[in-house]
């Protein structure tokens, strides 16, 4: 069942007893995966306006194979305008983003930089997959509808084929059992399972998420982020944007602070946390340990 | 008061006619719902041009009576050239052009009732527009506005009266008939009123039904 995560079969995830987590001696050593490093996500001097509002300026990043790398800034600092400009569901007006080695969203022509057409970008997007934070199931159709959909109409799967994935994914989800529940009839942490079986379904090389767990009651945080763990343990590639530090700390392998538009800091989530730098993050980190430090109010 | 004989007699009749009218008006309603589907998302198309075919389409067939939209398609298209038209297909053409028109209209807003990261997540899985609109759309915009739609159906039922115009022997056309030969008007028209009531008051229940049903499930 875990073979439906390795992308492309090229790069087998490792099994759970070497993974990244307990192969990596310290936070601040680089991951290793056995072999190939390939590059999935490469960005290079990207931008984006609205208007007159730049909100991404000259971002460079690289995301490794089997990397969790996690996005973290103040509000309006761009951090869904990156990710989704990952997705091209925001139109990057500056730079690169290739998506192994496929640029992503336009094709360059005489006349200059033109949008590709519709089906050139589907095919360079194939292999990302992207979890929202409104969740975004389709409401009338139930979890395994939800999850079959793509793998029948796209994918061309037959009904079996796309049952016995579809019902594979959310057994991975923990969620084999409401298969035929509508979304309105889940927990919002049981729906946000399903958008990522949703997503695994096809088979993604990278998987963003963007707040995934922003919209959930705090009881129902956690069956989320432990899916999200899983998924890191096995070698998904991922994109997180995140407000959960303590995730952030604990499967990150690199940690990304941005700000009004800027990649301000990067490093291992042991930098980034204890050994902050610049005056921005310093902030940053201290307003959410003031709000999340609840202990300190407590009358003794 | 009422002639009982006479109105055993004329009940058959008017049930024969009554189901020319149902065969008529559902018709007018599948044409009228393909054409609704088609220029309300044409409404909500990305593209201008596509945008203002829909406006127009809606502003000349909500706009224009249908009373002389039938007349027009009746007599005048067969002067220029199109060629004879039936009174039955005069009539599922013309109540199809209208409904589509309003259709248009509901599908429109049940289409902007659905969350657009619906539609993205959609497309980014690699649904085409084709599919997104069939899959996704539709299906979601119709249990939205089940009580319009139910309504315009209600509507396109009564509206079909209006095709007597072009000669077509319906319900009301053949109430008309029995009337001017009998001369029991009130008879016969509250027959006719009693058989309309007969398919719209039914119609009305079981789509308060099915709404129920839906919301149960959905909502
Ligand atoms: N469609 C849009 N049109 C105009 N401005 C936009 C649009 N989307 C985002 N912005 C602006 O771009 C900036 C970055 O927004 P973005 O949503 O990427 O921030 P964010 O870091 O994800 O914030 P949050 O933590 O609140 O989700 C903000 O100033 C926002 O107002
Ligand atoms: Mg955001």
């Amino acid at each position: 069942m875990n073979s439906l995560l390795i992308p492309g079969g090229k790069a087998p995830a490792p099994p759970y007893e070497t993974t990244r987590e307990t192969t990596r001696k310290s936070l601040d050593e680089p991951m290793k995966t056995n072999g190939e490093q390939s590059t999935v996500l490469t960005l290079s001097q990207v931008g984006k306006s609205f208007g007159n509002l730049r909100v991404l300026k000259g971002i460079e990043l690289q995301v490794q194979r089997s990397e969790v790398v996690c996005l973290i800034g103040p509000s309006g600092s761009g951090k869904s305008t990156l990710l989704r400009s990952m997705a091209f569901l925001e139109e990057y007006d500056e730079g690169e983003i290739r998506i192994e080695g496929q640029l992503l969203g336009w094709q360059d022509t005489d006349k200059g930089r033109r949008r590709a057409p519709q089906s050139q970008i589907n095919q360079v997007r194939r292999n990302v997959g992207m979890v929202f934070q409104q969740f975004n199931l389709w409401p009338h159709m139930t979890a395994l509808g939800n999850v079959c959909e793509a793998l029948r109409r796209v994918r061309k799967f037959s009904a079996d084929e796309a049952k016995k994935r579809g019902m594979a994914m959310l057994e991975k989800v923990g969620l084999g059992h409401k298969a035929e529940a509508y979304p309105a009839q889940l927990s919002g942490g049981q729906q946000q399972r399903v958008a990522i079986a949703r997503a695994l379904a096809m088979e993604p090389h990278i998987m963003l998420f963007d707040e995934p767990t922003s919209a959930l009651d705090p009881e129902l945080v956690g069956e989320v982020l432990q899916v999200m763990k899983t998924l890191a343990k096995e070698g998904m590639t991922m994109v997180v944007v995140t407000h959960e530090m303590g995730f952030a700390a604990q499967v990150a392998d690199s940690v990304i602070f941005l700000d009004q538009g800027e990649i301000v800091a990067r490093g291992t989530p042991r930098q980034i946390f204890h050994n902050a730098e610049q005056p921005r993050l310093q902030q940053f980190l201290q307003n959410y340990l003031d709000r999340n430090a609840f202990w300190q109010d407590a009358k003794p | 008061m009422f002639d009982w004989p006479l109105l055993q007699q004329n009940a058959p009749l008017l049930l024969g006619a009554l189901w020319v009218t149902l065969q008529v008006s559902m018709a007018a309603l599948v044409f009228g719902f393909v054409i609704g589907i088609v220029v309300g998302s044409l409404r909500l198309s990305p593209v201008p041009l596509l945008r203002r075919m829909g406006g127009a389409y809606i502003f000349v067939f909500r706009g224009i009576p249908l009373l002389v939209q039938l007349l027009f398609i009746y007599y005048f298209l067969p002067r220029v050239g199109l060629p004879n038209v039936s009174p039955t297909a005069a009539a599922i053409i013309g109540l199809s052009l209208a409904a589509g028109a309003y259709i248009a209209e509901i599908m429109r807003g049940g289409f902007l009732a659905i969350p657009g990261g619906q539609l993205e997540a959609a497309g980014l899985l690699g649904l085409s527009d084709a599919q997104m609109l069939m899959r996704i759309r539709v299906p979601q915009a119709v249990r939205l506005t089940l009580p319009a739609l139910v309504n315009e159906m209600i509507l396109l039922i009564k509206a079909s009266s209006l095709v007597s115009v072009v000669g077509l022997a319906d319900l009301t056309r053949t109430a008309q008939n029995l009337a001017a030969s009998d001369y029991m008007f009130v008879q016969d028209y509250l027959m006719l009123a009693g058989f309309y009531c007969l398919i719209n008051v039914p119609l009305a229940y079981a789509a308060s039904l099915l709404e129920r049903r839906l919301k149960e499930r959905t909502a």
